[in-house]
């Protein structure tokens, strides 16, 4: 405990890395998931081919993902760029397949009556087909988040600042205390990030929280006598 | 008024939905499609709206051939109901009756002021505006429906079977509704149902189709029912048995209405067609 108390800033500190090394890929792989998502989604033979070489993707090993992007992107070996784009990466291998499935979930009754309504499909996307793919988009982006936040401390082998730095650091001077630390607030700092997104959803997507039409109808007796 | 002039669809996958069809539908009438599942009838009501792009032929309102307008324009002006409603789960109430004067860029405030005039009008109460589609009962969503197919004030209203997925009860009071806003409003219906009684009932021209959209008769009601073009229309009609076939029987001393199976349908009174005495069985 007195580990923690008296490196209280370089915990703060290494927290705030990490959710600079953790947010960006985050919000790049669900934006970049969106229109490939919507591919992959749109024709039968994208939806096959996007689907599973994005997939493999995953099977890439971080650490060697890490030692291999510097020398394509012509990035430093520290270089935080390389984390990002790296779990980038894999965070699109895992958001397209369920962005695809989402917009997929959409009821074609709804769609099809949108476009009957002369919604043009550009603007049904936006209003009608990608609110509606929230809740599940939302399931995916969260599982995302907490892969993201957990893959960040890879980079500290290389020596990139993170969370991560504090299970080498704890390693290699042998404070238990330390690596400990270093687990806790990785695994706290994933569930802030997932209870945000929680948030987020709720506040976006307020049809979600409505009550059944059973219970809506016990709460509100004075209203039956007006339905159909 | 739309024609339909040798009209045909063939699907991508080869079937050939509607072959070489021709009808003129009235305007400010009702008309009905009738027939069986796969007679492609709702393929014919989604064509005047260019959700299905016909193969062949032409399809003019008002003379003008649709293909030369936008899809998008022309389905804006074309309301459009549907089974299950359609609604937009994601939209409350107010905002899914205002969807087309909204997307017609008609200001917030003015859209959503006729939206609960609109309410009114299919008889639902105002305090609904705010809830979300699943907070409704099946038959108030079909009412948010013709709401919603009725905001833009368009000629022209496309019904496909809206009423099909509600209880008999609903039902019936969703169709007495219907006949009633009709008269009020004048509109081109076009509707699209598999009974029977509901084309009867809704249709001033009613439309029996075969498939492949064969019309194998057109009429009012009373035409068809008094003579059914060949036997597959009596046979569909009911026109040979249960209650369509209905004879009189005097019993102690009233002339009471009895179907095929010897049922009591009702007893005639004064003002129907006949006192009794004289009319044949």
């Amino acid at each position: 405990m007195n580990w923690v108390i008296e490196n209280l800033p370089l915990i703060g500190q290494r927290t705030l890395e990490h959710l600079a090394l953790s947010i960006p890929p985050i919000v790049l792989s669900f934006v970049l998931s969106v229109p490939i998502g919507w591919l992959a989604n749109r024709y039968r033979w994208s939806r096959g081919v996007l689907l599973t070489v994005l997939g493999l993707l995953y099977a890439i090993p971080s650490l060697p993902l890490f030692v291999v992007l510097p020398i394509i992107l012509g990035t430093g070996l520290r270089d935080s760029v390389n984390v990002i784009v790296a779990l980038t990466l894999y965070g699109i291998a895992l958001m397209v397949r369920t962005t695809a499935d989402a917009l997929g979930s959409v009821s074609s009754d709804v769609t099809q009556s949108a476009t009957a309504m002369g919604f043009s499909p550009w603007t049904r996307f936006w209003r009608v087909d990608l609110p509606l793919a929230g809740p599940v988009l939302l399931a995916g982006i969260r599982v995302v988040a907490v892969s993201t936040v957990s893959l960040v401390t890879v980079g500290a082998v290389l020596g990139i600042k993170s969370l991560g730095l504090l299970f080498t650091d704890g390693l290699q001077r042998n404070i238990v205390a330390e690596v400990a630390t270093g687990m806790v607030a990785t695994i706290a700092l994933a569930l802030v990030i997932d209870f945000a997104l929680v948030l987020a959803g709720r506040m976006l997507m307020p049809w979600t929280r409505t009550v059944s039409p059973k219970r809506e109808r016990r709460a509100l007796p004075v209203d039956e006598a007006v339905t159909a | 008024m739309i024609e339909f002039r040798q009209v045909s669809k063939r699907f991508p996958d080869g079937t050939l939905a509607v072959e070489d069809f021709s009808l003129v539908i009235p305007s400010r009438k009702t008309t009905v499609f009738v027939g069986s599942s796969g007679c492609g009838k709702t393929t014919i009501l989604r064509m005047i709206n260019r959700m299905i792009d016909r193969s062949s032929g032409s399809i003019e309102i008002d003379g003008e051939d649709i293909v030369a307008l936008d899809k998008v324009k022309l389905r804006r002006r074309i309301g459009y109901v549907m089974q299950n409603s359609g609604l937009l789960p994601h939209r409350k109430v107010v905002d899914n009756v205002a969807t087309v004067p909204l997307l017609n860029g008609v200001p917030k405030k003015e859209a959503h002021t006729r939206a609960l005039e609109l309410l009114d009008t299919v008889g639902l109460d105002r305090s609904l505006a705010n809830r979300y589609p699943s907070q409704l009962s099946g038959g108030q969503q079909q009412r948010v429906g013709v709401a919603r197919g009725l905001a833009a004030d368009p000629n022209i209203l496309l019904m496909d079977e809206p009423f099909g997925a509600v209880d008999p009860l609903v039902r019936a009071e969703l169709q007495q509704e219907l006949i009633r806003l009709q008269r009020e409003l004048d509109k081109t219906v076009v509707f699209v149902t598999h009974d029977i009684d509901e084309a009867f009932l809704l249709g001033d021209q009613v439309v029996i189709l075969q498939k492949g959209g064969v019309i194998v008769q057109k009429g009012s009601p009373t035409e068809i029912l008094t003579a059914p073009a060949n036997d597959f229309v009596a046979d569909f009609i009911g026109a040979t048995k249960g209650k369509r076939a209905l004879h009189i029987d005097r019993r102690d001393g009233r002339d009471v209405v009895l179907d095929s199976e010897g049922r009591a349908a009702g007893v005639l009174v004064d003002g129907s067609t006949g006192t009794g005495e004289e009319v044949p069985t």
